[in-house]
């Protein structure tokens, strides 16, 4: 029995050591946001945060989890009211949506880290998250969007 | 507005597949009929929802549903089809509930002969279709309200779900649809003039989007059910290689693991968890016969085609879907006469689809039904597969399409249906089974290889004369429909509308199978041929001493749609001005109804491409949401970015040799150009959208790179070519 917090509640998954928290998160917890794509690491559809950090849930064990904290895009907000979730809205960003999950889990840490990120910022962070759909030029565009809902609700 | 001749590649194969599997209409919902027990219905159901078509269902709470009979897949079907009926039923779309259509006749898609997301037609077959469909029930709402109010109808009006009537009176839909919904269907409307359109051709919010970002939307990988468990799948790693033994011993032993199936081309295991099923499916000691492909590379696949190419060809000129202006001249006789002749061969690899969410499927079966939770673009073909697997009727089959992670045609097929079918039967209880990256990446339909040889003659004064085209390639549709009689299905989309003015035209068609399956990719055909039709124009007019934009001007003159484009284009790519560096490379298509251009602009720098903007300008009639039009267009770019750098699925000893997307490389957001997409206002018929952007990508690249190296690419993968 591993106890693992996952957005903001205390979980206790009975699951094998080695399961990716993917398919804990997925088929142990329920929670589907978080999607699988390649399982090694190489989409970024999986991407969760681990005590605040942007991490491929398809590589991660079970047993390394133990005690820690994670956030799904099911944590981010109870109603699309994180400013990424917002800027993504409004820019209509998502086509088939199923990378937008791990997309939005990685411009969310971005923004943690760096409130004002520049283009090649937002390349260099998101290099990893593959979209077929090729909504990348959007993606962009809200990063910079919720970098300035940010600003605003700061200033406010 | 003008109805032109659709192309129509998928037309008679689902048709034929669909009445030969035996899912007739019979088996089918009739207008009016009850639905079958889907989620969304029955929710709707339980709010007392009355049923006014087979698209829209009115609650006594204000709530409206609409069915939409297209697969979501990214294309914005989910917000496009709802624009419609919207439109003249006088909603806004906004207040709309969404749910996926079931199998059903009145589902069906004129265009492609069957319940069918395919061919870039869900807007075109749908645009009188569903606007009618608004308009009839809007005039059932305000029948209701004359007969309550004792007024006569045409005293009514609708607005905002509602109808208004003399002296103030006004009634909701949600109060008038049961009395609607008892009454007959008006059979002529009048629908709605462009200039009146107050939804249409507007940038409206899509509906699915709010899913999308809080996780939500539930794709097929997504589906839950009480009891279900996770299934992986063992296939062949040559293909076509069947089972000889298995030895299951490790992975029984292994936690959680419920059944092994073995079976003639593949072996199932069914687990509590997915992580599971994998892990004892990985454990599985199979020995594959030795099969089919046992010796089949990529060597020998262009060894087939290259010789095959020598033999006769079949003349596509018989087939009713060459324009006629194409059909008069002798090209054989001009290349007698000509001055200057042309000719190069043009190569275009396998490609994989690649969808975000690999394959999958959820069935449930019970003794007399079946449920089946599946993302899929052919829900008819969906159904029979199930039905076949689970040993019942297809009537017996309820469809669920859930959110497509990407289509593309992959999910034209069903082959990953009958094994989550045949293993829920087996355990009697639901299982969700999926395809790992891998399972997809090395077992997918392929875009076809292609050689296309093109052959031009040209005047003293450098003007075409004739061009000719040999097509040397599989076909998908003999492969998809083994009864079907068109032996240019699908192979020569853009070259049977060939738009450059020339006397002496001919087109040729050698099929060459491989022995592995093909399948419709993005824009099927559009592709090859786009590159062989706009990098030979490329090719004749530098041969001519000519600017390549002014040459396609001269050649299309007297259509005033396509110069429209490439004037456009001209202005917004700033040809003839490209900053110092740069170079311009242009590439036109015209498909399904559209016309667009594409201009790449590149540098190459020490051998090293770079891509710095693509320009798009498109004319597809009139769109509906010109909001999603532009995200299709700027998709379709990068999907052709994608494919024309490094897109290439090569064979050894039968196997697919990339596996991931380490080896199948996509493009990235930090190598996203930028992009111009530039959609012309048009109130002519709606044209296609979706696949549209894909070909004209690779042209566009390699005559960018031919001007600016003086080199030829007349094969892709692009990455498989010194630029230096």
């Amino acid at each position: 029995m591993t106890r693992l917090s996952v957005n903001g509640q205390t979980q206790s998954v009975d699951a094998e050591p080695d399961t990716p928290l993917l398919w804990v998160l997925r088929d142990h917890l329920g929670l589907t946001g978080t999607k699988y794509g390649c399982g090694l690491g190489l989409c970024g559809a999986c991407t969760v945060h681990v005590d605040g950090q942007p991490v491929r849930s398809c590589l991660l064990p079970l047993r390394a989890l133990e005690g820690r904290s994670v956030t799904t895009v099911e944590g981010l907000s109870k109603d699309r009211s994180h400013a990424v979730q917002k800027a993504w809205i409004e820019l209509d960003v998502p086509q088939c949506g199923y990378c937008q999950s791990g997309q939005i889990m990685s411009a969310v840490a971005l923004l943690k880290g760096n409130p004002a990120p520049s283009d090649a910022d937002i390349d260099a962070a998101l290099a990893g998250n593959i979209c077929r759909c090729g909504t990348y030029a959007r993606i962009r565009k809200a990063v910079h969007r919720a970098a300035e809902l940010l600003h605003e609700a700061k200033s406010a | 507005m003008s109805m032109r001749q659709p192309q129509r590649p998928m037309r008679d194969w689902t048709r034929r597949e669909f009445l030969r599997r035996g899912a007739g209409a019979g088996a089918a919902l009739v207008l009016a009929m009850t639905l079958p027990a889907l989620r969304g219905v029955s929710r709707a159901a339980a709010r007392g929802s009355s049923q006014l078509n087979a698209w829209l269902m009115i609650g006594s709470d204000e709530s409206i549903t609409i069915l939409v009979d297209r697969s979501e897949m990214g294309q914005g079907v989910y917000t496009a089809l709802p624009m419609l009926l919207a439109e003249e039923l006088e909603i806004d779309p906004a207040r709309v509930q969404v749910i996926a259509a079931p199998v059903g006749d009145a589902y069906v898609n004129a265009m492609n002969g069957g319940q069918v997301t395919g061919t870039s037609n869900s807007v075109p077959d749908a645009w009188e279709k569903l606007r009618k469909a608004g308009a009839q029930a809007r005039m059932m709402l305000i029948s209701a309200a004359a007969q309550r109010w004792q007024v006569d109808p045409a005293s009514c009006h609708a607005s905002d779900g509602r109808v208004l009537g003399a002296a103030g009176r006004v009634a909701s839909y949600g109060t008038l649809a049961a009395a609607a919904a008892k009454l007959s269907v008006p059979k002529e409307v009048t629908l709605k003039k462009a200039s009146d359109f107050r939804l249409i051709g507007r940038p409206l919010a899509r509906l699915d989007t709010a899913a999308k970002v809080d996780g939500s939307a539930e794709f097929g990988l997504d589906v839950k059910l009480p009891r279900m468990l996770y299934a992986a799948i063992a296939l062949p790693p040559e293909l076509g290689a069947k089972v000889s033994s298995v030895d299951s011993a490790a992975a029984l032993a292994l936690p959680g693991v419920r059944r092994i199936l073995p079976g003639e081309e593949a072996v199932i295991v069914v687990a509590e968890h997915f992580w599971q099923a994998k892990k004892a499916r990985d454990a599985l000691r199979i020995s594959w016969g030795a099969g089919p492909n046992a010796h089949l590379d990529n060597a020998a696949v262009w060894a087939q085609i290259n010789e095959a190419s020598a033999k006769p060809a079949l003349s596509a000129l018989t087939s009713p879907n060459v324009s006629a202006t194409l059909k008069s001249g002798h090209a054989a006789a001009a290349f007698k006469d000509a001055k200057r002749t042309f000719s190069a061969v043009y190569e275009l690899p396998l490609l994989a689809h690649a969808t975000m969410e690999p394959m999958n499927c959820t069935a449930d079966v019970r003794a007399d039904a079946c449920d089946v939770y599946v993302g899929t673009q052919v829900q008819q073909m969906a159904q029979a597969a199930a039905a076949e697997a689970a040993g019942l009727k297809p009537e017996q089959v309820n469809v669920h399409t859930m959110l497509l992670g990407g289509g593309f045609g992959r999910r034209l097929e069903v082959d990953f249906v009958p094994a989550a079918v045949s293993a829920s039967k087996a355990v009697g209880a639901p299982v969700k089974l999926i395809w790992t990256r891998e399972d997809d990446m090395t077992h997918d339909f392929y875009r076809p290889p292609a050689r296309e040889a093109v052959s031009a003659a040209l005047d003293e004064y450098g003007r075409l004369n004739a061009w000719t085209l040999h097509i040397t390639s599989p076909s998908i549709t003999s492969r998809f429909d083994p009864t079907n009689k068109d032996p240019f299905d699908s192979v020569i989309e853009y070259v049977q509308n060939f738009p450059y003015a020339v006397s002496n035209f001919d087109l040729g068609y050698r099929r060459q199978e491989i022995g592995i399956g093909v399948g419709y990719w993005r824009s099927v055909s559009h592709t090859p041929n786009c590159f062989a039709i706009e990098s030979s124009i490329d090719e004749i007019a530098a041969l001519a001493r000519r600017d390549p934009l002014e040459y396609r001007l001269e050649l299309l003159a007297g259509k005033p749609r396509h110069l429209q484009v490439l004037k456009l284009i001209r202005e917004r790519c700033g040809w003839g001005h490209a900053p110092a560096g740069h170079h311009l490379g242009l590439a036109f298509m015209e498909g399904y109804s559209s016309h667009l251009a594409q201009v790449a602009e590149v540098s190459i720098e020490a051998g090293e491409l770079k891509i710095h903007r693509i320009t798009c300008v498109m004319d597809c009639g009139q769109t509906v949401n010109p909001r999603i039009v532009e995200s299709q267009l700027e998709s379709g770019i990068v999907y052709g970015l994608s494919a024309a750098l490094w897109g290439e699925i090569t064979i050894r000893g039968g196997r697919v040799q990339q596996r991931n997307f380490n080896d199948y490389r996509v493009l990235r957001l930090n190598e996203l150009p930028v992009l111009d997409v530039h959609v012309i206002p048009s109130e002519e018929h709606p044209g296609g959208i979706g696949e549209t952007a894909v070909p004209p990508v690779a042209p566009a690249l390699c005559n960018a790179i031919f001007a600016a190296t003086g080199k030829r690419l007349r094969s892709l993968p692009i990455a498989a070519h010194k630029l230096t």
